[in-house]
């Protein structure tokens, strides 16, 4: 948000509000967000490690945890990739070419994002689960999806599908096709063009994209939950492990764990600004250009 | 690289880029493609590069047909209006880039590369940036490195969309000189496209004049200005009025005022009656405080605004024909020295009168 | 107008995006209004109409309203001080306003939870004063705001940074005073961004699950939301049960997604960037 306007420079003694405003409001702002945000943040390291650095490291190496974080990043390194491919063709397609029904497309594509996590769930429980429709056909097979790791890969594959394609859709459609153009009357192949300049000018949305998906792969609950079946050691993803933990009242070990998701988010965020900083010296150069 | 376009269409929807153009571009020859913006001007120049294709049509290079050669196989450079430069290579790199991508067996070695791209970027004058990235230059100089970057792989043809458009004019003007000294030292053929005529008069020698998909005309600069083919060449080379006129049984009329001209009327004897385009440049005119017989047009002064060696006129007519522009030379203007608001007789010494058919009839006075 | 002829992937790409979301997508989500259509529009509205459903269907509704309207406000004031005031600290403060985003809902929903519980650091304060949050629909109007705020912080913020200061300049010199101008130019030109903020946090707010259950106490009747009575439904292998409703919820979850997405184009034919 930086690179945009510092409106703070811009605003003259009649647009600028009078200092009691200012400070009434900065200070309501400050303190709800001190309140909602960061006290949530340091209560969950209080409690993580409130009983001590022992306990802390004990609930994290026991083995249902790890366990937990091994399934959790296997889920991730199922998903995220695969999701990277097609955001990649998504937003190459959506930004190259003007077909019919393109915004119907870019609406399907956003519609995990609409659909509330439990039915993302829910519509593999409905395909493969116990009553599904394909539930003769898979028992025949032994083939075992609700309840087992497909059925979790599954479900975080829809519920992370617009990450990537979201985060690079605009950018390919800002930067335009011209680079890519030049590449091509100066001899490049589409397959050397992609590499060496479409891949190079989307490197930091793509890694943005690959950055969310993989978080909300890794932090998915609601529809997870619904197609795991809470099985300990087996089938409980870290979010998942940590409900089993809190409701079992075990709130240190709860918190152990959910530190990780933490830290987790916390990199996300910290990507993010590191991201904005980057495109907003893309932008500047753009309006150098003009 | 001699260029053969025939028959040339392109179709984008409702929008017909390209209406059965042919086009003929001889080897060597620096040519520039004038026309306003939407006549079809940056298409043709696009399907001679390759970027797009032809719906019907044939395109040949030095007699080979090449309408279906892929972009990567024609060698042309080409030059976007907006330099299109890769953003995250060294601006080295971006002149190297088409030396490097070539396939092993053609590749250059590195040092040979290396030796080309400074050579390139020495005659672009632009040697000392080679290790800066593109956003760290002007305009103008984007624009250098995108010339060099399109003759690093030595094309066969240059083609240059808008090359200028994205600059201000003090730096326009030295690129368009910079431009033909370039085209003297490497002669290949180079065709660009703009809708600025000042431009095609300074850079190019031979000029199309494109709308609506065909080719309007081509020739020299002072071939189109002496003998415009149509009243749209003629307004868009500017410094012409047009009236819109009325013939009837070969006497031809703007308003009140009779065109007569004898050889004229032999060549549309057929046309009975017609609504004919009158063309006077601005220049084509005398003028004087007295009539000076019956074809003298009788108008107003408006304005008038003298400009260096030459004093622009408003007129307007007081018979009915509209606004006149007229030009005097700074000498002729203080002969009279007319002012605003003043009474004047103007006598146009050529008149170009075109019907509908497409060349006009150049009419002694 | 440009169009590229010559084979550059698009085809293919098109293909595999085409393929893929069918796959994982399209297929799944129409199977799931199919199965839901098997049982008969009758059953169909018993399931609706039966108390329970109507009460976790009035708990949501409710809950995601009331969150998405304080949102709205507190939303709009964030952005706001974000945007025009100097702060100090202020890039880490804008960064966290991400952190509902970012941070798992179940850890989001511990958190809250343990925080606004009466023993928790909040809840036993409010809890001596007579404010019982967790284990209400009050903690999960608390939880749906946590999830929600991101959503109108950053669709007022670009637009509010977009808004040009010589408008507010020119209301000032056309005799506006400062209150007038926010009212009558400021306030306006970023209703769309607030309305559009505002349905995004409700349409999120109605579907959301993990950061609610841990706090909402989940009382049938009370505090039970609609994601949780499909998940009970499901646990009782009343599988009809469950599609039925989320069949609705699919309903309404479009119904807001067009919503959002004429919102966006109304603010884009509006404010294009």
């Amino acid at each position: 948000m930086s690179a945009v306007l510092d409106w703070s420079r811009y605003s003259s003694p009649v647009t600028q509000d009078p200092l009691w405003v200012r400070r009434l409001l900065s200070g309501m702002v400050v303190l709800f967000l001190m309140l909602f945000l960061v006290l949530p943040l340091i209560f969950i390291g209080v409690q993580a490690f409130g009983k001590g650095i022992h306990v802390y490291w004990s609930a994290l190496s026991n083995p249902d945890s790890l366990a937990a974080i091994r399934l959790t990043l296997l889920t991730a390194l199922l998903v995220v990739p695969v999701n990277l491919v097609f955001g990649v063709c998504a937003a190459w397609a959506i930004a190259r070419k003007e077909f019919r029904g393109k915004n119907l497309l870019i609406t399907l594509i956003d519609l995990p994002f609409a659909v509330s996590p439990v039915i993302s769930g829910l519509i593999f429980v409905l395909l493969f689960g116990a009553q599904g429709w394909l539930a003769t056909w898979l028992n025949d097979w032994q083939i075992k999806i609700i309840f087992a790791v497909p059925g979790i890969v599954l479900a975080t594959l829809f519920v992370t599908l617009p990450f990537v394609a979201k985060e690079l859709i605009p950018i390919m459609q800002a930067r335009g096709r011209q680079e890519e153009e030049a590449a091509r009357v100066l001899g490049a192949s589409g397959w050397q063009t992609f590499w060496h300049v479409t891949l190079p000018g989307i490197r930091w949305g793509l890694l943005y994209g690959v950055i969310l998906c993989n978080a909300r792969a890794m932090g998915e609950f609601g529809a997870v939950s619904v197609v795991s079946g809470h099985i300990r050691g087996l089938t409980n993803t870290m979010p998942l492990h940590v409900e089993t933990l809190y409701n079992e009242y075990q709130g240190a070990a709860a918190f152990a764990v959910a530190s990780l998701l933490v830290a987790l988010a916390l990199v996300t965020l910290v990507c993010k600004v590191w991201m904005e900083r980057q495109q907003g010296e893309v932008k500047v150069e753009k309006q150098g250009k003009e | 690289m001699r260029i053969e376009v025939q028959g040339a269409i392109k179709q984008f929807g409702q929008y017909r880029a390209l209406d059965q153009l042919d086009l003929h571009i001889p080897a060597g020859e620096m040519v520039a493609i004038l026309g306003p913006s939407g006549c079809g001007k940056t298409t043709l120049l696009r399907i001679i590069a390759g970027l797009e294709s032809l719906d019907h049509g044939m395109l040949c290079f030095d007699g080979v047909e090449a309408t279906h050669t892929p972009v990567q196989e024609r060698r042309v450079g080409f030059v976007f209006q907006h330099y299109a430069l890769f953003g995250h290579m060294t601006i080295f790199e971006n002149v190297a880039f088409g030396l490097r991508l070539k396939p092993r067996k053609q590749r250059p070695a590195e040092s040979v590369i290396r030796k080309r791209v400074l050579d390139l970027l020495a005659m672009v004058q632009l040697e000392p940036v080679a290790s800066r990235y593109p956003a760290q230059l002007s305009g103008g100089q984007r624009q250098r490195i995108a010339f060099a970057r399109a003759l690093a792989a030595e094309p066969r043809l240059l083609l240059l969309d808008e090359p200028f458009g994205a600059l201000d004019a003090r730096v326009r003007h030295d690129l368009r000189q910079w431009l033909r000294q370039m085209h003297a030292l490497v002669p290949v053929t180079t065709l660009f496209v703009t809708h600025d005529q000042t431009e095609a008069v300074e850079v190019a020698e031979r000029v199309v004049v494109m709308k609506q998909g065909r080719i309007e005309q081509i020739g020299t600069m002072d071939e189109l200005h002496a003998n415009p083919a149509s009243p749209f060449v003629a307004d868009f080379m500017g410094g012409a009025n047009l009236f819109h006129g009325r013939m009837e049984n070969g006497t031809t009329r703007i308003g009140e005022i009779l065109l007569e001209s004898a050889p004229f009327q032999a060549s549309v004897a057929d046309a009975a009656s017609c609504s004919p385009v009158i063309c006077i440049r601005s220049h084509d005119w005398q003028l004087g405080r007295q009539p000076n017989g019956q074809r003298t047009w009788h108008t107003v002064v408006r304005h008038l605004r003298p400009s260096g060696a030459v004093v622009r006129l408003g007129l307007e007519s007081l018979q009915g024909a509209g606004s006149i522009d007229v030009e005097l030379t700074r000498e002729q203007y203080d002969k009279h020295r007319f002012q605003p608001g003043e009474t004047v007789f103007a006598l146009p010494t050529q008149v170009r009168i075109f019907t509908d058919a497409p060349k006009g009839s150049v009419v002694p006075n | 107008m440009k169009r590229t002829v010559h084979p550059d992937g698009v085809s293919l790409t098109l293909g595999i995006t085409l393929f893929y979301l069918g796959l994982v997508v399209l297929l799944p989500l129409s199977l799931t209004i199919l199965k839901s259509l098997q049982p008969g529009p009758e059953l169909f509205w018993q399931i609706f109409t039966s108390p329970r459903v109507l009460a976790a269907f009035q708990v949501s509704f409710f809950s995601a309203l009331t969150a998405a309207m304080i949102n709205g406000v507190l939303g709009f004031l964030t952005a706001w001080v974000l945007v025009r005031y100097p702060l100090p600290g202020k890039k880490i403060l804008d960064a966290l306003v991400d952190l509902p985003f970012a941070l798992p809902t179940a850890v989001a929903g511990i958190t809250l939870a343990a925080l606004y519980s009466p023993t928790g650091w909040i809840g036993s304060l409010l809890a001596r004063i007579g404010i019982p949050v967790a284990y209400t629909p009050s903690g999960i109007v608390l939880a749906l705001t946590f999830i929600g705020l991101p959503f109108v912080v950053r669709t007022v913020q670009p637009v509010l940074q977009a808004v040009d200061g010589g408008l507010e300049e020119a209301a000032a010199s056309l005799g506006a005073g400062r209150w007038q101008t926010f009212w009558r130019v400021t306030l306006p030109t970023l209703i769309p961004a607030v309305l559009t903020g505002f349905t995004m946090a409700f349409a999120r707010g109605l579907g959301e699950y993990g950061s609610v259950i841990f706090i909402a106490g989940n009382r049938p009747f009370v505090s039970e939301i609609v994601p949780l009575l499909i998940i009970t439904h499901l646990e009782q292998y009343d599988v009809i049960g469950a599609t039925a409703l989320a069949m609705i919820m699919l309903a309404v979850s479009f119904l807001l997604l067009l919503l959002i997405n004429l919102m966006q184009a109304w603010m884009s034919r509006r404010y294009p960037v």
